[in-house]
């Protein structure tokens, strides 16, 4: 299952989306999960203004050494969790780079720009082959629609949490988020524990 | 449990900036919070005002920052520990009671003001740089550069500013405020303080006027001899030090964020061997013999620090002081044009500017990957901020511009500060043309409303939200009624502070701990200025053109007010379920052959209503859909349907 053998020291996790898709909770459920094991975790998060509709991307970096700063350099991230397809890729133009391993959602939202007339939403199946083109890995997971199946499409983020760690890209287990997910969501746990569920599984068969 | 409360010294939890800065005055033992909501400092109170009757202490949202820190100074002055924490612009709200204080000095409890900076303006509608004011008022002024920090210097500025005898600041800025980060927790005091205004007992300052300031001369060289002091202790402040090579080549001088950038990249341009840093925690006054010592040494120095060049000019003045014969360095950063001269800092521009000093290239990725990225860049479409699905100030923007139209005389809206200023773009049909600040709305459509005798006869609607009614539009709308200014003021009542987070204000009944309140009416005290108030729901879209159109009309003219109230979408959505399914009927959507040239998808502007290109029919999004049935109003088809839900 596990990507990666030994972890790169700092590990770089961008997490990108629009407002409203409740990427802030994923950062700060694994940020939680991860300074319980013992790391040094920093997320640098925009939101406010993006809150309504903008783009919204938070930083996450991993280490068991130090403290780093709460952005990524350009051109470092390790992984990149989109949530979005279109802001997937444009993390990707900003923090990917050849070695860097994406997660996407391919269901779009599309911007106020699309809508207005002033720009056009690629086609999605060009839009994940770019994505594919600029990553070293690439898994699609249709988290939306597969959350929508369990009966909300907000459990989206959580589900994208299960791929995440299904795949090996960050040191930690289905055990040690557990507690994080119960603590967040004291009266959806069980809810959100299928959602992670699904996406581990997910994550399992795309493989 | 919140977090912030965890009995547990030495445990080691993720904290927001703002969350450690809210632990950091637990810790200092406060026993007094006020806040007005702000990006980025909404956090401090949000994590405060929950836990605040169960831990003990007293927590408000006020109804604007001037009130809030005056709050707070009054509980100083009952000898109790105060915090008082607002966003930049705040700061400015409060300049003429914070200039007053700083010289005039606290009570017996230490006052502590937060300022959440915003570089970058992410949030905002400038940049500023509260290093500033604290220069010019004269306030200690630390600044974290990390989250464990945001915690150990709140708690700290309490000692300090009961030492000094001096109101001190916390500078946060975005990336502190809202980042999160490792924080290490200290202990909750058990602080047993009896409140009493006392202002003759004090051994720092035995005078009956304290809190008066006469007379200033006197009062200016006592805050002189305070300060003295302030600049005494921060020599030797933990929050300060330099590390690197004891000669190095060149020297960072950096403050908060800006040293996490800084060392990261000294790292990845491997120069630790060349290049030290020098931390500056206490950003005013800054420690003026510790960077003296490190300029001597230097033969260049870098400023790396959000948004103004403060460091920077203050070390070149030192520079100035230094003896002829020293060597005198070379300054780099904001001034020099090696780092931006506006938006925020991130680890490219320190990277860059580093490199570009010391000569050297960086290049963090190869150039046919840049390329590939290059390419990709038409997929990827412009994502402006907009107003949410379901949002009450779309249909109140489309009812202006409508009953703007059907006027005829060109008339327009003088905007505000909330989430109804996206309006100023395509999510509100470009209808707010100005907007400044909170209550510059309405201040501007007095003057514009008495142009009358200069040929102005262009209709004016002052638009402002339900909570910047409360908290800065009132002396406005009073200077309308006084004046017989001659415009149309509509409060957007969305009941709540939407833009930062729901927080209550004096409309909704409820205060910062949930306790009930009584409700403050904004039709009846506008009604008491014997001002002509309609209310109208915007949702009613028919109702909401023609009362605006009625009111733009009167021919009575003055200041006549439009209500237009409807809960916040995204509060409605907590509670219940959509009240409908809104679906497309592909039947009587005709498409592009419609003429309507997609009215609902390209005029309408909602991200749901998005366009099936394939099937030429409009199309609902069923994932971003909030329901509200709005939309179905406005196809010329009738091609919208809405069910209940």
């Amino acid at each position: 299952m596990t990507v990666k053998k030994s972890m790169k020291d700092p590990l770089n996790v961008i997490i990108a989306g629009v407002g409203g898709q409740g990427n802030i909770v994923i950062s700060s459920l694994i940020g939680a999960a991860l300074v319980k094991k013992g790391y040094f975790v920093v997320v640098g998060e925009t939101y406010g203004a993006s809150q309504r509709g903008g783009a919204v991307v938070s930083h996450v970096r991993i280490s068991k050494e130090t403290q780093y700063g709460p952005l990524i350099p350009d051109g470092c991230a390790d992984i990149i969790l989109g949530m979005e397809p279109a802001e997937t890729l444009r993390a990707l133009g900003q923090f990917g780079n050849p070695n860097v391993l994406t997660i996407v959602n391919p269901r779009p939202i599309y911007p106020l720009s699309v809508l207005s007339g002033e720009g056009e939403y690629p086609d999605i199946s060009n839009l994940v082959e770019t994505i594919k083109e600029l990553s070293d890995k690439t898994w699609v997971i249709n988290a939306t629609e597969e959350a929508q199946k369990l009966g909300n499409p907000m459990f989206a983020n959580v589900l994208l949490i299960g791929a995440l760690i299904a795949l090996g890209m960050l040191p930690l287990d289905k055990k040690s988020l557990e507690p994080v997910l119960e603590e967040r969501f004291p009266k959806a746990f069980e809810a959100n524990m299928g959602a992670f569920k699904r996406g581990a599984e997910l994550a399992g068969q795309i493989r | 449990m919140s977090s912030i409360e965890i009995d547990a010294p030495g445990e080691s939890v993720l904290l927001m900036g703002n969350e450690a800065i809210a632990r950091g005055a637990l810790e200092g033992g406060i026993g007094f919070a006020a806040s007005y909501p702000g990006t980025p400092a909404s956090e401090i109170m949000d994590s405060l005002a929950p836990i605040a009757k169960k831990i003990g202490i007293y927590a408000e949202w006020s109804v604007n920052e001037m009130v809030a820190l005056e709050a707070a100074a009054g509980a100083s002055m009952g000898g109790i520990r105060a915090i008082a924490s607002m966003k930049q612009d705040g700061v400015n709200v409060v300049a003429d009671f914070l200039s007053n204080i700083a010289q005039i000095g606290i009570g017996r409890g230490g006052l502590v003001l937060v300022t959440g900076d915003d570089p970058g303006a992410l949030s905002s509608g400038r940049e500023k740089d509260m290093r500033t004011i604290a220069k010019w008022y004269d306030i200690p002024m630390l600044e974290p550069a990390n989250i464990q920090e945001a915690k150990d210097m709140t708690k700290y500025l309490f000692e300090l500013s009961e030492e000094l005898g001096l109101l001190c600041m916390l500078r946060g800025v975005t990336r502190i405020c809202h980042g999160r980060g490792n924080v290490k927790l200290g202990e909750l005091p058990k602080m047993e303080r009896k409140a009493y205004f006392d202002d003759a007992h004090d051994t720092r300052d035995p005078k009956p006027t304290r809190y008066v300031p006469f007379p200033p001369a006197l009062r200016y060289a006592e805050l002189e001899k305070k300060f003295k002091k302030a600049r005494e202790l921060v020599e030797s402040s933990p929050f300060n030090w330099y590390e690197g090579p004891d000669r190095a080549d060149l020297v960072i001088i950096t403050s908060g964020g800006g040293y996490l950038y800084a060392k990261e990249a000294v790292k990845v341009l491997k120069m630790e061997d060349r290049v030290g840093i020098l931390k500056v925690g206490t950003v005013w006054p800054i420690p003026e013999k510790l960077v003296e010592k490190h300029l001597n040494k230097a033969q260049k120095v870098l400023a790396i620090e959000e948004v103004s060049p403060f460091l920077e000019e203050r070390a070149m003045e030192l520079a100035g002081n230094l003896p002829p014969t020293a060597p005198h360095p070379i300054f780099y950063g904001r001034r020099s044009g090696h780092i931006n001269t506006w938006g925020e800092l991130n680890p490219d521009a320190a990277i860059q500017a580093l490199s570009r000093i010391m000569g050297l290239t960086y290049q963090p990725r190869d150039i046919e990957y840049d390329k590939k990225v290059e390419a990709s860049k038409s997929y990827v479409p412009k994502r402006p901020v907009t107003l949410c699905p379901g949002c009450p100030h779309r249909a109140s923007l489309w009812a202006m511009k409508k009953a703007l139209k059907l006027d005829g005389r060109n008339g327009f809206v003088t905007g505000d500060i909330g989430c109804y200023f996206t309006g100023f773009n395509a999510s509100g049909f470009f209808q707010i043309r100005t907007g400044h600040c909170m209550g510059g709305g309405i201040g501007v459509a007095n003057g514009l409303g008495k142009l009358g005798q200069f040929g102005f006869n262009q209709p004016v609607l002052a638009a402002c939200g339900d909570s910047t009614f409360f908290h800065a539009a009132i002396p406005g709308l009073i200077n309308g009624a006084w004046n017989q200014s001659n415009f149309v003021f509509v409060v957007l009542d969305n009941s709540a502070t939407a833009m930062t987070g729901f927080q209550p204000h004096p409309g909704s009944g409820m205060n910062a701990m949930g306790e009930p309140t009584k409700v403050v009416s904004m039709e009846a005290l506008c009604r008491s200025l014997g001002l002509r108030v309609k209310i109208c729901d915007p949702f009613d879209l028919e109702n909401a053109t023609a009362t605006l159109l009625k009111m733009i009309n009167d021919k009575d003219g003055g200041v006549r007010v439009v209500i237009m109230r409807r809960e916040c979408e995204l509060i409605r959505a907590r509670r219940e379920k959509p009240p409908y399914k809104v679906y497309i009927d592909p039947d009587k959507c005709i498409g592009e052959a419609c003429g309507c040239n997609r009215f609902c998808n390209m005029a309408f502007n909602c991200q749901a209503l998005t366009w099936d290109k394939k099937a030429d029919r409009a199309k609902i999004d069923d994932v971003i859909c909030a329901g509200c049935g709005l939309c179905a109003n406005i196809c010329p088809q009738g091609a919208i349907i809405r069910e209940a839900a």
